[in-house]
């Protein structure tokens, strides 16, 4: 530090505390308040909001939506999308199931080829596979990543209704249904899951050389290049982790809910974008944080929340919804002061 | 000449916040005249551009063109009519032809008729003289016949001041020779323009009058005639400047010792053909060529950027993996590259993370990046190439040029490359930074080490100890140190003789 020509030795601690709270990105805070407020109109509205019953439940109901916006935060940095997340989290449960359930005895006709301890081993490679389809097509036959991934998404789905011949499978693995119900400490085991991977997730980001080559990607794939960073590579890796995240966060809402619906994440991805968008995660790489994009989902969902315990008819859920976004949009780039790209 | 000036300027006071970027500075520009305005970086160029162009409005002083006050600022279509800006950045539209970039916007009421709309551009080409197809689209245009093409636009709003922010910055040696003889045909027709440019050489070509500006105050003007090259350099610098014909004298490269980058019949298609190299332990070489010569695809052939299409590098005696960045890192390539905005910098992250974005691998056990480290690197890095910036932690998009390509050459130099390949290392930097890139260079191979640069700048190739030239992809001419001006351009052109 004492080689430093522009600070004054005097100063030098005062400085380097200074310096190190520059490093801060103010704009990745910029939906905490937003939360607070929400908070205190939550609690005006209903009494029940701040009972540690229902603050759970609300971090439960966003665990399956923020791990797909983790997966769909790490792919924005690197400067890529994917859109085919939504459907993943369907189809990587029904493969599964369909190919350890038995052919026979129950209402859904698997195939029986594999044991049934293999199911979660086995969504999860679908998951990577997805991944690994996307950066196949976006990498190795560069064509664009929106338009087809939007062919995965539609793929997928019509895929899933296809094997489950549009019903909803309702034999669901036993390893499915403990990950969904089974409480650790007070709380359910998908929420620890998810602020752990959340957790694990900003560290590499912050401390981990693969982890700060996606910012370098994200923000001059050339310049990337020319400093070594194999691009592709890494690329490629995190679209097979979008897709890990996307299956995982399957098997957490299949195992909760019991069932794989035929629409099991069908509209999910706009959310998903919105959620990371308003975290500060920006749509041309480079730029944001994962607790941004936790904080862009958290607001989200109590909204929903609040609105639900106010009472809200259910019938304009929708409309309030969209409407949150934009508000929730403004807010955060004000917020931040930084322009939304 | 006693006609009204072109641009007559006086007393302007800008101030952004508590930095004064033009301190009362004056600026006269007669019709018909080349004007040049050269300053180191932050000598207030680009502001006073912004001020006589109505982007900014001076805190006092008043501009007048042709005797007539300056338009009200905001007043965007009456500044047109006055003083246009040709950016480094082409503003024209790629994908819509040269006719429609000319009339955008301009369109005559109603609906567009297409056939009218050409003939019209076809007009206004011809009468400056620029020989451009108006159905072409504008990206397939030569980066000169853009700048033709935006000179053309501009006139055609009645503008008679044009700004050359840079022109010359992406152009090759022939681009410029077209673009300095149609601006000189302009100033036949009484087009006057305000010439902004770091190329000294340029000046003198093209300008008959220089103003030099010097931390926000405006230092000299006189004809370029009556100026010599050194005082100018000193008006600039404000010390007495290093004569520009300096060349590197006689180095201790051992030529008894084994080469550290060795090249044999390395090739690449469309490129450049079979070509051998070797570089000895404190030797810089220089590759020589205008834009199509394919000197910057041996130098990024070189960094493994391309992978060649025959023949092999070897770092000290290891054959280096082609078309791999990493292995040539491994092997001890470093690599500056030719446009730091596109393959340099990061541009919204830290010079910090820059700097050390080679040698992430080093700041931190088990593939971690300790943010302790990289601040600690990127000091010693600062500290050493003499970066001005805030910190470590400022973005490196708030540098300026000369400074951002110090943190690209940091990343070069981080991983103590044994063999340096830096192509154009100093375009677009003031002559204070460009003195210190080269030494930078010149500093490596001193140490033992190998530097390649490629360039088609005089000023780069002088601190070479070997300087090749390539025309069309063929080393057409060898010089040791010591090379006349004449003589490399002339090789670099085509028409130098074979040694």
């Amino acid at each position: 530090m004492t080689e430093t020509v522009t600070t004054a030795p005097a100063g030098v601690a005062d400085a380097g505390a200074r310096r190190r709270l520059a490093h801060v990105r103010w704009s990745d805070f910029s939906l905490v308040p937003v939360i607070l407020v929400l908070m205190v109109i939550g609690f005006i509205v209903s009494p029940v909001f701040l009972t540690s019953d229902n603050l759970i439940s609300v971090i439960q109901q966003s665990s399956e939506l923020s791990l797909l916006v983790l997966g769909q935060a790490l792919i924005l940095i690197c400067g890529r999308m994917d859109l085919s997340l939504e459907s993943t989290i369907g189809i990587a449960p029904v493969i599964a199931m369909w190919l350890v359930l038995p052919s026979e005895g129950g209402r859904f006709a698997g195939l029986g080829l594999l044991p049934t301890w293999t199911a979660i081993p086995l969504c999860l490679l679908v998951g990577v596979a997805i991944g690994a389809v996307n950066g196949f097509l976006m990498l190795k036959l560069n064509v664009n990543g929106f338009i087809a991934t939007l062919g995965m998404l539609t793929m997928l789905r019509g895929l899933h209704v296809g094997i489950t011949e549009g019903k909803s499978i309702t034999e669901v693995p036993e390893s499915f249904r403990y990950l969904g119900k089974t409480d650790w400490l007070g709380a359910p085991a998908a929420v620890w899951i998810c602020l752990t991977l959340f957790a694990v997730g900003g560290a590499a980001l912050a401390w981990l050389r693969h982890g700060r080559a996606l910012y370098a990607i994200g923000g001059n794939p050339e310049a990337a290049r020319a400093a070594g960073i194999r691009v592709d590579r890494i690329t490629w890796a995190v679209l097979a982790i979008g897709g890990l995240l996307a299956a995982f966060a399957g098997i957490l809402y299949t195992g909760h809910y019991g069932s794989v619906a035929a629409t099991q994440g069908n509209g999910w991805i706009f959310q998903v974008f919105a959620a990371a968008v308003i975290g500060g995660i920006s749509l041309k790489g480079g730029r944001g944080t994962l607790f941004g994009a936790l904080t862009g989902v958290l607001t989200l969902q109590l909204v929903v929340n609040v609105m639900t315990l106010g009472g809200v008819p259910a019938l304009w859920n929708q409309f309030l919804n969209g409407a949150i976004i934009i508000v929730a949009l403004v807010i955060s780039r004000f917020a931040s002061g930084e322009k939304q790209d | 000449m006693s006609a009204a000036p072109a641009l007559d300027a006086r007393g302007i006071v800008k101030r952004f916040g508590p930095t004064l970027a033009l301190d009362s500075v004056a600026l006269t520009v007669r019709p018909g005249e080349s004007h040049a305005l050269v300053g180191r970086n932050g000598a207030g160029k680009s502001t006073l551009v912004g001020v006589v162009t109505g982007l900014h409005r001076q805190d006092a002083g008043t501009v007048a063109f042709g005797g007539a006050p300056a338009p009200a600022f905001g007043d965007r279509a009456a500044w047109q009519a006055k003083v246009a800006c040709v950016y480094q950045q082409s503003m024209v539209v790629p994908d819509l032809t040269v006719a429609e970039n000319l009339f955008l916007n301009r369109f005559e009421g109603g609906p567009i008729r297409w056939g009218r709309l050409r003939r019209r551009a076809a007009d206004l080409l011809a009468e400056y003289g620029v020989n451009v197809d108006p159905d072409v689209r504008a990206r397939e245009l030569t980066v000169e016949q853009r700048q033709f093409v935006e000179i053309a636009r501009a006139l055609s709003f009645g503008a008679r001041l044009i700004v050359l922010d840079e022109p010359t910055a992406q152009l090759d040696a022939r681009g410029i020779e077209r673009l300095f003889t149609k601006l000189r045909e302009l100033q036949a027709q009484g087009v006057a323009f305000l010439f902004i440019s770091h190329h000294l050489q340029e000046v003198y070509e093209l300008c008959t009058a220089v103003t030099v500006y010097r931390d926000a105050r405006h230092v000299v003007t006189a004809p370029v005639a009556e100026l010599a090259k050194d005082d100018l350099v000193a008006a600039m610098t404000g010390e007495a400047g290093a004569g520009a014909s300096w060349h590197a004298g006689a180095r201790a490269v051992r030529e008894d010792a084994a080469p550290v980058l060795t090249v044999e019949g390395l090739a690449l298609d469309g490129e450049f053909e079979p070509v051998d190299l070797a570089v000895r332990p404190g030797e810089v070489l220089g590759l020589a060529g205008a834009a199509a010569s394919g000197n910057t695809a041996l130098g990024e052939t070189l960094a493994g950027m391309r992978r060649a299409s025959a023949g092999r590098i070897a770092v000290r005696g290891r054959t280096v993996r082609p078309g791999s960045v990493p292995h040539a890192l491994d092997a001890g390539i470093g690599y500056i590259p030719e446009d730091r905005h596109r393959q340099g910098l990061v541009p919204q992250r830290s010079v910090a993370e820059n700097a050390t974005l080679t040698v992430t691998d080093q700041l931190g056990p088990w593939g971690t990046v300790l943010p302790s480290r990289t601040r600690e690197f990127a000091r010693s890095m600062i500290a050493s190439l003499d970066i001005k910036t805030r910190g470590p932690g400022q973005l490196v998009s708030g540098l300026s040029g000369g400074n951002q390509q110090k943190v690209v050459v940091a990343r070069a130099l981080a991983r103590r490359p044994v063999a340096l390949v830096a192509v154009r290392p100093t375009a677009g930097v003031d002559v204070k930074s460009k003195e210190a890139l080269l030494a930078v260079v010149r500093r490596v191979a001193d140490e033992g080490n190998a530097a390649v640069i490629v360039s088609d700048e005089l000023d780069d190739l002088r601190v070479c100890d070997r300087v090749l030239a390539l025309f069309h992809g063929r080393v057409v001419a060898a010089y040791d140190s010591g090379w006349s001006d004449r003589e490399l351009v002339a090789a670099m052109e085509g028409v130098g003789e074979r040694p």
